[in-house]
Order: C-alpha cells, then structure tokens, then sequence
C-alpha cells in the first residue's frame, strides 16, 4: 500500500519533464509495472488520479503495462516467463539466473502539448 | 498546439535507487556491515536484536535504526542494552525509504561494525525498497504459519538471508519447518536459511559467525 509514495516520485519526474519541455499539458503517462514490483495497478490508478487533481497532468489519462516475471538462466540461456516467481531454470535446473522482466517500476512515456514551434523566418 | 510524446524510461524509484547506493559507499568506505531486517509485525525482529546486542558485545560493535509507524518503544529496548539507537517513525507509511536513513546517518557512530535497521512489520512494501544495506534479511516466525514464502513472494525473491525464527515454538505448532525451507529456497536458491530462536539462542552462533563473515568481504574491499 505505498502506491501514493510511488505517485509522488512520479510526479516529481514528470513536473521535470514538463518544465524541461515547456509543456502546457500534460495528457497521457505509461508506465510499466512489472509483476513482481509489489505494486497493485488499480491502487496505482487511483493514486495517480487523485494525486493529478489541480496539476498539470489534470487530465492526464494513465496507461499500465505489465512486464510478467521473466529470467534467464545464466547456464543454457533459456528464458522463461514463471507465474509462480521462482528462481529456477526449467531446461538445466541451474539456480543461477538473473531476473530480467518483471521487478520493473518504469516511467516509460509522457505525452503533453506544447505550443506550436514558431514558424521558420 | 501541438503533441510532443516524452520517451522517459526512468526507473520511478531513481532517486531512492541514488540515495541508496551512496548509503552504501558511504557505510561500507567506512566498514559497516548494513542489513535491512523485513518482517511481519510480530515475526521477532526487535528480540533478535536484542539477543544480537548481547552476542555481540565486547566483540563488534552496532548501532541500530528502528523503523515503525508509531513510538519510540523499539528503540528504548535497544538502548536499554547499551546499544545506540535511533527511531524512525513513519507516521503512516509502511516502509522505510533511503531517504529516511540518509537523515539519521549523519548521526550514526562512523566506528561501528553493524548497522541494523529494522523495516516497519510488513511482509510487502518494504521489499521494494533500498535502503542502502548490503544484506537483506527476511525473518519468517512458527506462529505465522509455513505457507507464506510463495503469498509474497518480492519479500524472499529479493532476500539474501532468511530465518526462520521462533523455533522454541516449534513443538506447539505445526509449522513445517522443511516445507518453509523448501519453499523459499523454490524462489530464491541463493537464500542462506537459518533456523533460530533468540529466547532459547538456537542457531545464533551461526548467524554471527555468518554476520562477521560478511563484514570482512566488505572491510578487506573497503
């Protein structure tokens, strides 16, 4: 349950962006929440919308993708997608295997409008 | 007015992530052996602490920092064995975050062995968080049951240690002690499992042993 703590540091990247951009508004934000980043998307969703009232991302409409839990096996190579989130190679039964989708929490898009770029002299 | 789509792929923890790892070049330039204790509430944590703080004196010396919502009652039990202590209270949150302990390092003695810092009792949000630690160590006590490594799972798959605490209370309940092992092992075979009992002192001469170990990786790459 710290979805709200997670909405304010986004916020903070996203107030960057904006500023950076001289954006007017901001419209959509996509996000990747991956399986096992110990986030709920639909409490994500809620904070985000309470969180945008009042900001420029008023309007703002949030998009969730959810990278499944992935790895691969340091041994053969193998890469599998486990729903059950355990750490072991199906192919060699190696333990040794590195986490390579899943424990992602990524601030992937903005999308925002700006003002028209002045035309060419 | 017109469109502009922003490609930002940057990690939403980023600046927990920075404050983290400067957490642990600062401790471990200075030889500190940091670990991070997630548990349910409950589980033993502050006990551990305690039987720690006995086991260890006059051989290293640690500091604790105490996380919890409300109180200073964990902190007070720490200082009442003559150990420093430091209480963090989050008012609400569920977690610590390694903005919180980059407040209280400044104050931690530079010339101790052991830093602990016991995360707010919960079995979930904790485990999202760096707090800078070079070991991080999930407790899983008897009386809550042996089925609860695979219902969260983030807890033990980003653990370096697990112990399995509470064993005098083994023989009352039928917590499977090999099922618990066997299962958080299925998530993470790199777990190094402890069974222990800080009432009774099972297991805690390895856990020591263990702890000073890792400290002299970290002080012979100092």
């Amino acid at each position: 349950m710290h979805e709200l703590s997670l909405v304010a540091s986004m916020f903070e990247a996203l107030l960057e962006q904006a500023r950076h951009h001289k954006a007017r508004r901001i419209t959509g934000v996509k996000v990747q929440v991956g399986a096992l980043a110990g986030v709920v998307p639909e409490l994500l969703e809620s904070a985000f919308d309470s969180y945008k009232k009042g900001t420029i991302a008023d309007g703002a409409v949030l998009t969730i993708v959810k990278p499944p839990f992935t790895i691969r096996c340091r041994a053969c190579g193998t890469e599998t997608v486990r729903t059950d989130f355990a750490l072991a190679c199906p192919a060699c039964a190696s333990a040794d295997l590195e986490i390579v989708h899943g424990m992602e929490l990524v601030l992937e898009k903005i999308e925002m409008e700006i003002d028209d770029p002045l035309p060419a002299p | 007015m017109a469109k502009k789509d922003v490609f930002v792929l940057q990690d939403i923890l980023l600046s927990n992530a920075q404050t983290a790892a400067a957490i642990r070049r600062e401790l471990e330039s200075r030889r500190i052996l940091a670990v991070n204790l997630l548990s349910s509430p409950g589980a033993g944590k502050t006990t551990l602490l305690e039987a720690l703080a006995d086991r260890l004196k006059g051989r290293a010396r640690m500091a604790v920092i105490e996380g919890d919502i409300e109180t200073e009652r964990d902190a007070e039990r720490i200082r009442a064995r003559g150990i420093p202590a430091w209480q963090i209270t989050t008012g609400g949150a569920c977690h610590l975050e390694a903005k919180m302990i980059g407040k209280v390092l400044p104050e931690i003695p530079t010339d101790i062995d052991f830093l602990f810092i016991e995360n707010v009792g919960n079995l979930v949000c904790p485990a999202g968080y760096d707090l800078g630690e070079r070991l991080r160590v999930v407790l899983l006590s008897a009386p809550e049951g042996d089925d609860k490594p695979k219902k969260y799972p983030r807890a033990f798959v980003t653990a370096d240690v697990l112990l399995l605490s509470k064993a005098d209370l083994r023989p009352f309940l039928p917590f499977d002690v090999e099922k618990a092992k066997a299962e958080a092992l299925a998530l993470n075979p790199k777990l190094r499992v402890f069974i222990i009992s800080a009432v009774s002192g099972q297991g805690l001469d390895d856990l020591v042993a263990f702890l000073f170990r890792a400290r002299e990786e970290i002080a012979s790459r100092a």
